[in-house]
């Protein structure tokens, strides 16, 4: 069956000028002067220094942080009791309610997010509802509030499938184990599901953090004008001021800052893995 | 103490579902009201539909979005299927470099991967529009084809291509007859998530695009800043078809393995 390994030869051309010469071309205009060709290259640090140098943009690094932190740890206190509960229904109902929860994410992002724009209006609905509860007209709509709500909201789906997942694979026995041995129910959740479930709590941050720490449509609908994250800089410098080596540098501070904190998410993990093997 | 529990928890989930589908039930309700309003119901109407079909940059968003959601998942379908054919009968350390370049699209953040294609066509000189939006597609759907179609390569015995050549069969009959049908369930579902992504693909297509060419997602984009119940009226249609999808794939297998059950009794 060799003859068929040509066949992955047009792939691998394909990649290389699609994914990897566009990364190759952000390192190289992340780390040049503006407009030179190729003969008069021109290697600089500017890029970078001006981002560092400058505290608005820090103050942008610092709330887009902020941000993907906050909305990434309401979706945790959120999304576990839901996945728990999920896993721990019937057959058939189970089924049901992981597919009520996947089905909204098959629906456009910017769909969804245009809908809450109108919902958090002065006089929108949410306002009606709580204007019905006594409750008087809260400004919602160009708030950080809005712009979390609005990340909790199309993020919180992919939470709950990933600490679904790593639930319902779980060994039940385990529990009955941790019974027998004389555990409460607060015990054993605490000593054996948990623990377990921490992976899919792992990916579940990835899922939600990674895109809310550079989403740019959703501070722009929900935030309006006002509230500028790092994906509006960078948005900015490519479509508007035109700035593409500046623009390359911030992404590339970005995704170093993600490279970043994936490894410590995953670092904290195996550390939690070692104290509960030390403690047997 | 246990049932307060139960009705504290069914209480939760639903208050989440209403959460999920309050802003989906609210654009399709809205996408009917007679005024031009977002925040005040008026009374029943259509007229929004009217406006939307008779608006040339919506219909043509919407045909861009459909057609480039079925090129993009054909394309990516038949080329990831090969790709990944012609991986497993590669040596390891290809097969490990294509795997690591696939990651790229997937693990790094949207925005990032659409800047360098953006700073790609145009270092290409590409005239930038409906072409390098279709291109971008079949790029981040391909890695997403593989995923799919891998591991079902993996489970397959090789023996069994193997046997089709020694009856005489050609290295094409082989392929066509013997490997595609036995890894078609992760063909079909690579298909899925590749027309899905596509669909709803915002921020590359938005990077990518050019000379006036927008899908649905860029569309919503650029007119939010105005009310416009038109686009309430684009959203529910959007929504509509996306059910419709969803009920057909949840619903046919379901009908199907009833049939077979049927046959076998």
């Amino acid at each position: 069956m060799r003859q068929f390994k040509t066949m992955a030869y047009p792939y691998v051309v394909w990649i290389c000028l699609l994914i990897v010469a566009p990364m190759l071309l952000i390192l190289m205009y992340a780390f040049t002067t503006k407009g030179n060709s190729v003969t008069t290259i021109q290697f600089t640090f500017s890029n970078f220094a001006k981002f560092f140098s400058d505290p608005i943009f820090l103050d942008v690094l610092k709330r887009s942080l902020i941000i993907a932190v906050a909305t990434t740890i309401i979706c945790i206190i959120l999304g576990y009791p839901a996945a728990y509960i999920i896993a721990n229904s019937e057959g058939r109902k189970k089924y049901m309610l992981i597919m009520l929860v996947t089905i909204p994410t098959w629906i456009n992002m910017l769909v969804r997010t245009y809908a809450w724009m109108g919902m958090l209006q002065d006089d929108g609905l949410i306002n009606t509802i709580l204007g019905f509860l006594g409750i008087g007209p809260i400004k919602m709509i160009h708030t950080g509030f809005a712009v979390i709500l609005g990340m909790v909201y199309n993020f919180i789906p992919f939470m709950i499938l990933q600490i679904y997942t790593s639930l319902t694979k779980m060994d039940k026995s385990l529990l009955e184990a941790a019974s027998d041995l004389g555990a409460n129910k607060v015990q054993a959740f605490l000593r054996v599901t948990l623990p377990l479930s921490l992976p899919g709590v792992i990916s579940g941050i990835t899922l939600v953090f990674l895109p809310a720490v550079s989403s740019f449509f959703i501070p722009k609908l929900l935030g309006g004008g006002q509230y500028v994250l790092i994906g509006n800089v960078i948005e900015n410098q490519f479509l508007t001021s035109g700035d593409w080596n500046f623009g390359s540098a911030i992404s590339l501070i970005m995704a170093v800052i993600i490279m970043i904190s994936m490894y410590v998410t995953k670092k904290l993990d195996k550390g939690e893995e070692m104290m509960g093997g030390g403690g047997k | 103490m246990k049932k307060s529990g139960k009705i504290f928890s069914k209480a939760f989930l639903l208050l989440m579902m209403v959460f999920f589908y309050m802003p989906i039930v609210y654009t399709v309700i809205f996408s009917f009201n007679s005024k031009r309003s977002l925040t005040r119901w008026s009374g029943f109407s259509l007229q929004w539909y009217e406006r939307m079909l008779s608006d040339d940059t919506m219909m043509s968003a919407l045909g861009t979005t459909i057609t480039i959601a079925i090129l993009a998942t054909a394309i990516s379908t038949v080329i990831g299927t090969i790709t990944a054919i012609g991986l497993s009968k590669s040596n390891k350390i290809l097969k490990s470099i294509v795997e690591r370049i696939n990651d790229f699209p997937i693990m790094n953040p949207e925005i990032v991967t659409a800047i360098g294609l953006l700073m790609f066509f145009s270092a290409l000189g590409v005239q930038k529009g409906y072409l390098t939006m279709l291109a971008a597609h079949v790029m981040f759907c391909t890695p997403y084809v593989m995923l799919s179609v891998g591991p079902k390569l993996r489970s397959l015995d090789p023996n069994i291509a193997d046997a089709a050549l020694d009856l005489g069969a050609t290295p094409w009959q082989a392929l066509i007859k013997v490997i595609i049908p036995q890894i078609m369930p992760g063909v079909i579902s690579g298909a899925l998530i590749a027309f899905t992504m596509s669909f709803d693909d915002f921020i590359i297509s938005y990077f990518v695009t050019g000379n006036g060419v927008s899908n649905i997602s860029i569309l919503v984009y650029t007119m939010s800043k105005r009310i416009n119940p038109s686009i309430n009226a684009l959203s529910t249609v959007i929504i509509f078809i996306i059910t419709v999808a969803l009920v057909i794939i949840n619903v046919l297998p379901l009908l199907k393995s009833k049939k077979q059950k049927g046959v076998k009794e």
